[in-house]
């Protein structure tokens, strides 16, 4: 009876699943067609009032994002007078964010401006949310092309790798060395892109002195970057310079490296807020980090927004719309909108800037 | 504390007929969480924009159906003693090898999901075997798991999502039964739930579930095999995380390592909230299912009405407390009506 007894579990699970797995195979119906983004043509270019603006950053409580949306976004949308909201899930998972896109295509949100946790995961709900007659606006970090209307790049890839290596390539000096990157978490869809442009810069002759040794990820939270920035050190003795694309990553290692041994002799650049770097670009940890403006982006986003949902513009490229103090932007291939190039920060300006 | 439970359990038939019927339905914290669950529905839908509407009930189910897979073995596992924490690494696990294989060219979506279902099974049989071969606590075992098998997904995929699945599979796995809203992935959890539950509340094997629970010790000694039950309900409960994972990777339309990270804290509120005791030997399905139904409806309804993501999080482990706490109170409740009656002598001559 025993053995029975178990063989008989098993059994009812292996049925279970077999059920599972015919159920699977067979079924079902098509999928919908995305709706058609096209606008009404909107010849005078004004933005409409009272439009439902909601931002869906990866996570909320991100220093990043609250500047982003609270500053730039939330001052847009109250310039041409809409409901500018943010919302989001407190951990950055894919699936947390789908919930959220779920949510506001009930609310029937006129545009959900959204960064993507994974440019593929949010593709089916933001394409249920356009049927139902949503716009969607993707900033900071891109889904599919097909799966939203507009992408607002803060930087071309390749601007910002061109950038990053031209930084690290001046601090580490002319005789060149080893160098790593300390990323944020292995599946960020921007980070991995930086990551292989910074590859394919580092090719150039003029880089044939720095040799990319390692990469690592801090998660973008701070004890854990703060550790893999340890880690690269104690692995790499011969490393001459650490490039950190992410605002907490840069952080942590310039924090890391002021108080350690490797001050000034191992070299440090990345993507940082002026308020977080400040105090090591004046201790001499890094010479020169860059950024965008976060506001200016989430700004330049809710402006797209707007536009999109006003029928001014509809991804189109050649479309152009006014964002308000940013001046005109056009949309290009892919229907990108980017905001321009990288903005070095260094002892020379650092203090004219109060942000992050 | 087992001995007690014996003569507990030997004393419910003399309260239920003395109790009026009205009360032990209302005594019960199974029905207490299907009131709860219906409660939220409606006063949602009366106060909150959106809420009751069909897609409301879509998103609801979309998201509830991996916790409820999972929930289920899960379930049983408890009710044993023991707890499986790795259920979410294995979907994640799962997650990467279907990934990793249809990268590698297998494109049958049988033979992937075959694949997965094995590897889930293998998963939980290792955990089965450290559990009753080495004798290990479950607890100690499934973190080192959870560890374990999330880092075997990143290895297997790296830092890559791999998406590129045909689009007819993505949009079939999410596709509701034709004519309503409904996700037609809700039926297996259905049959899954129904032979679950059959094996628990009408079957030899569920008995043995709760006397392993109750006292496994016990439970042996009256010849149940403790320990090849446990080792079947570990195997059972890797596979139906591996379904978990498939659902997951066409449901998202992405399989990555990093998927449904997390996951085995919602099936063990779940579990939990719905009357399961931690320290085994009680519980019933229907209860947790309700508390998937319950937990899944307040989050959305919630969401709905512009709650931040923050205090979601408050209000979730709020429940989880409250879960605990609520069944043990229930029964204390119980326990002190039942003493105000008088002992019949026989009973008496008999403790």
């Amino acid at each position: 009876m025993r053995i029975g007894s178990t063989r008989l579990l098993a059994t009812a699970v292996a049925a279970a699943l077999a059920l599972g797995l015919t159920a699977c195979s067979s079924d079902s119906t098509e999928p919908d067609a995305a709706s058609p983004s096209g606008g009404s043509g909107n010849a005078t270019g004004t933005i409409k009032e009272g439009l439902k603006i909601t931002f869906l950053p990866k996570q909320v409580n991100n220093p990043y994002f609250d500047i982003s949306d609270n500053k730039g976004g939330k001052v847009a949308v109250e310039e041409f007078k809409g409901t500018f909201a943010q919302t989001g899930p407190s951990e950055g998972s894919p699936s947390a964010q789908v919930s959220y896109i779920n949510t506001l295509s009930q609310q029937q949100t006129d545009v959900i401006v959204i960064s993507a946790n994974d440019k593929d995961a949010v593709c089916g709900a933001l394409t249920e949310a356009k049927t139902a007659g949503a716009k969607v606006v993707t900033y900071d970090s891109d889904t599919r092309p097909e799966c939203r209307d507009i992408f607002v790049n803060q930087a071309t890839g390749d601007g910002i790798a061109k950038n990053q290596i031209k930084l690290i390539s001046d601090a580490v000096g002319p005789d060149g060395g080893e160098i790593a990157i300390l990323s944020a978490s292995a599946n960020a869809t921007n980070q991995n892109a930086w990551i292989e442009l910074m590859k394919t810069e580092l090719a150039k002759p003029e880089y044939s002195k720095l040799k990319l040794v390692d990469t690592v990820y801090g998660d973008d939270k701070d004890e854990k970057s703060f550790q893999e920035a340890q880690g690269l050190l104690a692995k790499h003795p011969n490393l001459k310079g650490i490039i950190s694309p992410t605002t907490v990553g840069v952080a942590a290692t310039a924090r890391y490296l002021s108080g350690s041994s490797y001050k000034g002799k191992v070299a440090l650049t990345g993507l940082g807020t002026p308020n977080q770097m400040r105090a090591f670009v004046k201790d001499g940890t890094c010479k020169a980090f860059a950024l965008w403006n976060p506001a200016d982006l989430g700004y330049l986003a809710a402006y797209a927004a707007g536009a999109l949902a006003s029928g001014i513009i509809t991804g189109k490229e050649g479309d152009k719309f006014k964002a308000g103090k940013l001046g005109e932007y056009t949309v290009g291939a892919n229907g990108e909108v980017v905001l321009g190039d990288p903005f070095t920060f260094d002892a020379a300006n650092v203090d004219q800037f109060n942000f992050g | 504390m087992a001995p007690e439970t014996v003569i507990d359990l030997a004393a419910q038939p003399r309260t239920s007929r003395q109790r009026p019927p009205w009360l032990r339905t209302f005594a019960s914290w199974e029905t207490t969480v299907v009131l709860a669950l219906v409660l939220v529905i409606l006063i949602g839908s009366a106060t909150i924009d959106g809420v009751g509407d069909p897609r409301f009930y879509r998103f609801v189910i979309l998201e509830a159906i991996p916790i409820a897979l999972i929930a289920l073995p899960m379930t049983l596992i408890v009710i044993t003693g023991e707890i499986d924490l790795s259920v979410a690494s294995t979907v994640g696990l799962t997650c990467s090898a279907m990934g990793a294989l249809w990268q590698a060219g297998v494109t049958s979506l049988p033979l992937l999901i075959l694949v997965s279902l094995v590897l889930g099974a293998v998963l939980g049989a290792v955990n089965g075997v450290f559990v009753t071969v080495f004798g290990l606590p479950s607890l100690a075992v499934t973190i080192g798991t959870l560890a374990l098998y999330r880092g075997l997904a990143f290895v297997v995929l790296g830092d890559k999502a791999v998406a590129d699945y045909p689009v007819s599979w993505t949009t079939n796995m999410i596709a509701p039964i034709p004519g309503t809203v409904v996700p037609w992935f809700v039926l297996v959890v259905a049959v899954l739930a129904l032979l679950f539950g059959v094996l628990l509340h009408a079957t030899p094997i569920g008995r043995a579930l709760y006397a392993i629970g109750n006292n496994a010790e016990a439970a042996a000694y009256s010849g149940i095999a403790v320990l090849r039950t446990k080792f079947w309900l570990f195997v059972a409960t890797g596979a139906v995380s591996a379904l978990a994972g498939v659902f997951w990777t066409f449901r998202f339309a992405s399989a990555r390592a990093d998927n449904a990270d997390g996951l085995e804290l919602s099936v063990v509120a779940a579990v939990l909230l719905g009357g399961v005791s931690i320290f085994g030997g009680r519980g019933a399905l229907l209860g947790v299912i309700a508390a998937v139904a319950l937990l899944g409806t307040l989050r959305n309804a919630l969401q709905l009405a512009d709650v931040p993501a923050n205090a979601l999080t408050i209000v979730t482990g709020t429940l989880l407390i409250l879960s605990v706490v609520g069944p043990n109170l229930v029964r204390t409740v119980r326990e002190r009506l039942r003493r105000r009656q008088p002992t019949p002598p026989m009973e008496r001559t008999q403790r």
